[in-house]
This record gives structure tokens, sequence and C-alpha cells, in this order.
């Protein structure tokens, strides 16, 4: 039986569909916040559908009964107060019981207090540099080399040959899991947006203002966005790649990255 | 006067003050930007058909979607409704020619002077303007020579409008039929004026924002500049409190227009005709103190995003009482499906769709995931193609018959009903899956993992394109479809189905007597 199902039609294309890696909704992501996230968008997304069902059947059940071919005589009403005082109602009842969980989120997104460390992000015309303020760490970070080559105008090469194309950048922000990263963000010439959807944060980088926001990503893995605020011709351009590890293999990568500095500052 | 026939030639269209005349003009010039904002659509959707540069560099990409919206909404969608209001208003009030009509042709042969010099940028040293269509700084202060003229334009446009709005309003309040009281006026009438005042007040808002952005770039000022003390956010609150009006000043006109066609042909008086006015004026209202949803990831305090969420979710129910309203108009009625209606149909289903993703857009949390992603761009597209487009063609075969005095193709129109709301479909409703998974918007190239929906959008952007050359051969063809008759059709309401079809020159000399207006209406 089970297998039957699986054999049926929709069931193949939606298997095919997930092993192909077609994204059709939000990620639910790798921090409390993204997953509460993901429920308000199911949330609002359930309440559409269950309202379009409603909606789209009593408009249906007239496109089809109320025909004049069907011989139906028009009726000559033109209100009824009962009707539109239930339709204006209880819209908005339901309204409040999306607004509500929405807002316990807003306030917990607002909360950046008590970080495990702090990370000024600076946008600039076309990349991103990260500026560790609990070490000496800063970099700059632009696409990766192999995506750079591809993405001209007739290069010959096969985006489909390039892995992560224009999702690559040559030096990622690292973090470590489970710590809660406060992200300051600014820019130093027009307004970028720093998006990692797998962390549900975007806030724009904007020139003498300094935004905050923050994550605490539970899951060790690379996440991957782009900038979200159009900031000229390669704003496509300017991938955002945070790679999240498990705490020693942080310690050896801020060891590596001292080391680096020292070495060639000698 | 009434022996008085249009001048010959050129002129007649040069010097006309005639309502009908100016609206002929209105409507054809606001095809002919759709086209042009629809070719620069097709190079956008032709570079995003696969991943990797195909066509063009991302320069001009840019250029292509900034001009695209600019021509579609200043261009296509709001003078094809000022199009609508100089034919109809007069003949639906019954009144013989708008108040102001030596202002009404100013304000008409203003905007192929400003389009004109919109389009020269694109010839201009650095392109034309590349920063979107909301000209944030300071990316707008990077744009080339053709910043001048852009800002130039867009001061013409609003000229237009501001002068287009009052022309309505005092046609409106002063020269309506006796015995036509407020609340008995045509929604499509109805709308207008809310609509009017709605351009009166935000337009030189707009005229404002980018006056400064002229004087921050060539007279030293900082308004939005950091470093001189500026702040850019501001011009996003400003542009925002023009911005947001604007989208309902380019969707109330439709829903006039919907209220109208829906209840001739389901033979049955429109559902709730004052709940609608008090709907539309809410609406406008409200319009006012949401600007900021569109700018929840700028850095906000709490209590500003929990208010502009609040006020925002609270636009959807005189929203619903609208979409509501008109299916309690088809509900046991007699329905007939001619292509205005079916226009009309769609535009109720599919503009709730986008009713519902902008609902969706209200939540902040899931907004900060939303914003700037393919998500939004399938969001306004909905409320405004298969929404504002989609009812300007209803009201195009509705009033044809009235305009020409010829029926036009029914299959032709039919058929170009049917293609386009296809290909509407496909072009935008694979663009939510695309934003939800993580495609920004403005961007020329994207990742493999978006290949599939991109191309779906595109071959139903080009397909929807095609389409419309439908209903260019339809406007051509109409002259010798069968003769109309006055009322055209079998059960409309209104005074403009009380005179001849095509309405002759001059109309209504002499207000309609009680009788006459009464008929119509009841
Ligand atoms: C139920 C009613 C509606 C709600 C709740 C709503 C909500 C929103 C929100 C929150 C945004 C901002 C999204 C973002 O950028 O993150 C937005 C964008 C937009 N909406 Fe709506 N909307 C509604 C109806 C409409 C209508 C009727 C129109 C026009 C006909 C419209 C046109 C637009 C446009 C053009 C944008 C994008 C502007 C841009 O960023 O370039 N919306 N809407
Ligand atoms: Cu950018
Ligand atoms: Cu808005």
């Amino acid at each position: 039986m089970m297998r039957k199902l699986l054999c049926s039609v929709p069931g193949l294309v939606w298997a095919g569909a997930a092993s192909a890696d077609y994204a059709v909704n939000m990620p639910k992501g790798v921090t409390e916040l993204s997953a509460e996230t993901y429920e308000i968008h199911m949330l609002a997304f359930w309440w559409c559908v269950a309202i379009g069902v409603v909606v789209f059947g009593a408009m249906l059940y007239s496109l089809v009964k109320h025909r004049k071919s069907k011989g139906v005589q028009p009726a000559d009403f033109s209100h009824s107060t009962m009707a539109e005082v239930v339709w204006t109602a209880l819209p908005c009842f339901i309204l409040l019981f999306m607004a509500v969980p929405a807002a316990e989120t807003m306030i917990k997104l607002e909360d950046s207090r008590d970080p495990d460390m702090s990370v000024v992000v600076t946008g600039y015309q076309w990349r991103w540099h990260y500026d560790y303020q609990d070490s000496d760490i800063a970099f700059y970070s632009s696409l990766a080399e192999s995506s750079l080559k591809a993405r001209r105008l007739e290069s010959g090469i096969d985006p489909y040959s390039v892995e992560n194309y224009l999702l690559e950048v040559d030096n990622p922000l690292v973090v470590p899991v489970g710590a809660k990263v406060r992200v300051l963000l600014t820019s130093n010439d027009v307004l970028h947006a720093w998006w990692v959807p797998d962390l549900a944060i975007k806030k724009d980088a904007i020139p003498g203002i300094i935004n905050e926001t923050w994550f605490k990503a539970d899951v060790a893995g690379t996440y991957r966005g782009q900038c979200a605020e159009l900031c000229g011709k390669d704003h496509g351009y300017m991938p955002v790649v945070v790679e999240v590890l498990e705490a020693d293999a942080y310690a050896e990568w801020i060891a590596g990255q001292t080391a680096d500095t020292t070495g060639s500052n000698e | 006067m009434a022996d008085h026939g249009p001048d010959k030639g050129i002129k007649r269209w040069l010097y006309t003050t005639n309502h009908k005349d100016i609206g002929t003009m209105y409507l054809i010039f606001s095809l002919v930007m759709f086209f042009i904002g629809g070719s620069m659509a097709l190079v956008i959707r032709t570079e995003l058909m696969q991943p990797g540069l195909q066509f063009v560099h991302p320069e001009f990409f840019n250029q292509m979607t900034t001009m695209h919206a600019l021509i579609m909404v200043f261009g296509a969608v709001m003078p094809a409704f000022v199009g609508l209001a100089n034919w109809m208003i007069p003949m639906m009030i019954g009144a013989p020619d708008m108040a102001l009509p030596r202002m009404n042709n100013w304000s008409f042969w203003i905007l192929p002077v400003a389009f004109g010099i919109l389009l020269s940028t694109l010839f201009m040293p650095g392109g034309a303007p590349a920063s979107g269509w909301t000209m944030y700084p300071p990316l707008v202060l990077q744009t080339g020579d053709a910043f001048p003229f852009l800002i130039f334009s867009v001061h013409l446009m609003g000229i237009s409008s501001i002068m287009g709005a009052i022309n309505i309003i005092v046609t409106i309040l002063n020269m309506r039929a006796p015995d036509m009281w407020l609340l008995k006026m045509p929604m499509f009438v109805w709308t207008w004026l809310i609509t009017a005042y709605l351009l009166i007040a935000v337009m030189p808002v707009l005229a404002g924002a980018v006056t400064m952005l002229l004087t921050d770039q060539f007279f030293g000022t900082s308004f939005f500049l950091a470093a001189g003390g500026g702040d850019p956010v501001m011009f996003q609150h400003i542009f925002w409190f023009f911005g947001h009006p604007e989208v309902y000043i380019m969707i109330l006109p439709a829903f006039g227009v919907v209220s109208e066609i829906i209840p001739t042909f389901s033979r049955k008086p429109l559902f709730g005709h004052d709940s609608m006015v008090y709907a539309a004026s809410c609406i406008a209202f409200l319009s006012f103190i949401v600007w900021a949803h569109h700018m929840f990831t700028v850095g906000m305090p709490l209590s500003g995003q929990l208010f502009f969420m609040f006020a925002t979710m609270l636009i959807a129910v005189p929203t619903g009482v609208k979409i509501f309203n008109w299916i309690g108009t088809m509900w046991r009625g007699s329905l007939t499906f001619e292509t205005p209606m079916l226009f009309a149909l769609a535009f109720v289903f599919l503009f709730t769709i986008g009713g519902f993703s902008g609902v969706m857009l209200a939540m902040v949390p899931a907004d900060i995931q939303y914003h700037d992603s393919y998500f939004v761009v399938a969001h306004f597209h909905y409320v405004l193609v298969p929404g504002s487009i989609f009812s300007l063609f209803a009201a195009a075969y509705y009033w044809l018959p009235k305009w020409t005095g010829h029926m036009y193709n029914e299959t032709a129109g039919k058929l170009h009903f049917w293609l386009s709301t296809f290909f509407v479909n496909l072009t935008f409703f694979p663009m939510h899956f695309l934003g939800l998974a993580g495609m920004p918007r403005r961007i020329p190239d994207y990742s493999t993992q978006f290949a599939d929906f991109n191309w779906m959008a595109s071959v139903g952007a080009i397909g929807f394109g095609l389409s419309q050359l439908i209903f260019v051969y339809v406007l051509l063809t109409c002259k010798k479809g069968a003769k109309a008759t006055d009322r055209v059709w079998e059960a409309p309401k209104g005074l403009e189905w009380t005179v001849p079809s095509p309405a002759p020159y001059h109309t209504f000399d002499t207000p309609p007597v009680k009788r006459v207006a009464q008929e119509a209406f009841e």
C-alpha cells in the first residue's frame, strides 16, 4: 500500500523535487528564532489557505450555480447588515491570532543583550568586511574566485559546473555553535543588507548608522545568503557565508587566524 | 456649442480640451508605455531565464529594473486610470466635460515630455537610472548624467498627476447631475474621488523627497548624507509616506472598475454600495499610517515595528469587505461571462492572492525573511498585474463599445483573457517559491538552485507579453465589429448607457433630467 502511494505520480514528482533540492518553502533554519519565524510564516499561510477555501469556495459555487445559462432569475438584494458585520469582525479576530505570536517573536528578536561575541559587519561595494570585536581578527569576504570567473558575460563557463555558484566566498564568517553572536552592521558606501535565511536574520547596513541584530546557531554547518539591498552593479555578487563550527574546531580556527596575522606582521 | 465638432488633423489632439479626446490620448499613451515597460521586463526575464549572464551587463540589468518600474507605475497604470476618469466621470455624473478643460490638456501633454526625458536617459553617459524605482540614497547619487533628468521627469509626472487630481475632484464635487447626491455616485466615481485626494496629498511629498536628493547632489546639502550629518533612512520614510498611498492610488480606481462590471454581468445591484465607500475611505486613511512596513529591516524601535505591523494588518479588513461585497454581488445573480466579466472575476481571484501575501508580509518576523526577496516581487505583481492591469483590460472591453460604437471581437477578447490569466500565474506564482528559498530581488544572475522556477517565470513572461498583442488586434479590428446599441450590455446601470454609442463628441450639454437619472440608477 505504502509503496503504491510512493509510486504514484505526485509521489514521484515530490520525491524528484526533494532530491533535486528545489526549495519551495522558507527554511526552518538552525536557530530558535528561525524556527519561530517559520512557524509564524506557516501560521499566516494556513490562515490564508483557510480563508481562501471559504472565499474561493463561495465564489466558485456562485460561478457554477448562479449562471444565466441555467435560467437563474437574479435576486435583487443589495445588502445584509448581518453578513457585513460578520465579515468585518471575524477577520479582526483572525488577525489578532496571527499578531500575538508575531509580536512575541519580535520582542525576542530585538533582545541582543548578553552576547557571547560581537562582530562588526561592514558593507562595501561589493564585498563584506568582518571585524571580530573580542579578538583582533578582521578580514574581507568576497565572492569566490570560481564564481567570479564564471559570472562574466560570455565567460564560457557553465554555472552548473561551479560548486555553490554565486554563493561561495573566499573568507566566510566563522562562529562557534551555540554562541550568541551579536552582529553590528554598518556600511562604507551605499545601503546593503546582510541576509542569511537559515539564521532568519536580515538587517540593513547603512552608512553613518550602526544596526544591531543577533543569532545563536544550534547546529554546526555552512549557511549561505546574499546581500538583499540593491547596492549597485555587483549587488548580485556579494554573498554572505557563515560557517558555524563546533567548539574545538572553532578554537583551532581562531588559533590559525592569529598565527596567520602574526606571521604576516613579521 | 453642440454643432461644433472636433478640429481636423494634429491640431485636434494638440489643442483639444474635450474630455473624450484627452481620455483617448491618455489611454493610448499608457498602452504605448505598457509595451515599452513590458519590453524592458522581457529583457529582465530573458536574462534571468538561465543561471549565468547571457545577454546584458549587470549595470544595464539594473537600468532595466528601474526603468521598467518607473514606466509601469507612472507611465502605464496611473495615466490609464486618469484616461478612464476623463472619459467616464463626466458621462457617469451627467456633466458636459471636465471642470477645468484647459488644465486637462496641459496635464496630459506634460506626460509625453516627462517620459521623453526619462527614456532619453538610456542614451546618456552613465546610462539610465539604475538604483531601483525607490531611488534610495546614497546609491541613487551614483547615477551618471541621467540624475537631474530623472528628478526633473519625476517632478513633471507629479505635476501632471496633481493637476489631473484637482480636475477630477472639482468635476465630481461641482458638476454632478441634479439629484445625484454623493452616496448615489457610481463606485468608479467614488473610488476616483478618494484616489484624487490621495494624489494631492502624496505627490508633493515625492516631489519634496526627490528635490532633497537634487540639492544633496548639486547644492551641498546633506539631507540624506551621513557624512554631513544627514540620515539615509529619512529618505525611505519620506519615500514610503508617498509610496504606500501610491500603491492604493494604483488599486482604488481598479476597485471602482470592478464594482461597475460585476453588477452588470450579475444582473444585480452592487452589494453594500455604502459599505464599499466606507471601506475605500478606510483604506485611504490607513494607507497613510503603514508606510514603514516597507522598512522593517532598517532598524526601527520595537514599538514602531509593532505599530506598523498592526496598522498594516488592519488594512486587510476593509480590503476583505470589498472582496466579500463583490462575491455578495454575484451571489444569486444571473451570471454571464463576457470578456469584461472574465477579467473582473480574475481580478477578484488573483488580487485576493496578492492580499494574502500582503497579510503574510505584514507579520514582521516573517517579513524579515521575505523582505527584498522574490516573495515581495510575487506579492506586488499579483496586486498590480492581475490587479490593476486586469481591471484596466476589463474596463477597456466594457466601455470600448461605448467609445467606438462597435462591439469588439469577443473570441479574440476571450483568447486574450485566457492566455493572459494562464501566463500571469505561470510568471508570478513560482516567484513566491523563489523568494522563500532565498532569492533576493534585483539581481541579474542567481545560484543554480533557483534555475527551474526562474525558467518557468521567464517562459510565462514571454507568453504574457505576446498575448498582449491580441489586445492590440482587438483594438485595431474593433471598427469592423457589429454596431453597438446604446445600452451595449443587457443590464448596465449608469448614465453613460443613456447616451448613444459611440458617445457623441459632446454629451450632457444640458444636465440629464431627473427621470433619466433615476432610471439609470434604480
Ligand atoms: C492586504 C493588503 C496589503 C498588504 C497587507 C500589503 C503589505 C505589503 C508589505 C508589508 C510590503 C512590504 C514588503 C517588503 O518589502 O518587505 C508590501 C510591498 C508592496 N506592496 Fe503591498 N500590501 C497590500 C496590498 C497591496 C496593493 C493593493 C498594492 C498595489 C496595487 C501593493 C503593492 C505593493 C508594492 C508595489 C510593494 C513593493 C514595493 C517595493 O519594494 O518596490 N500592495 N506590501
Ligand atoms: Cu547589495
Ligand atoms: Cu505598502
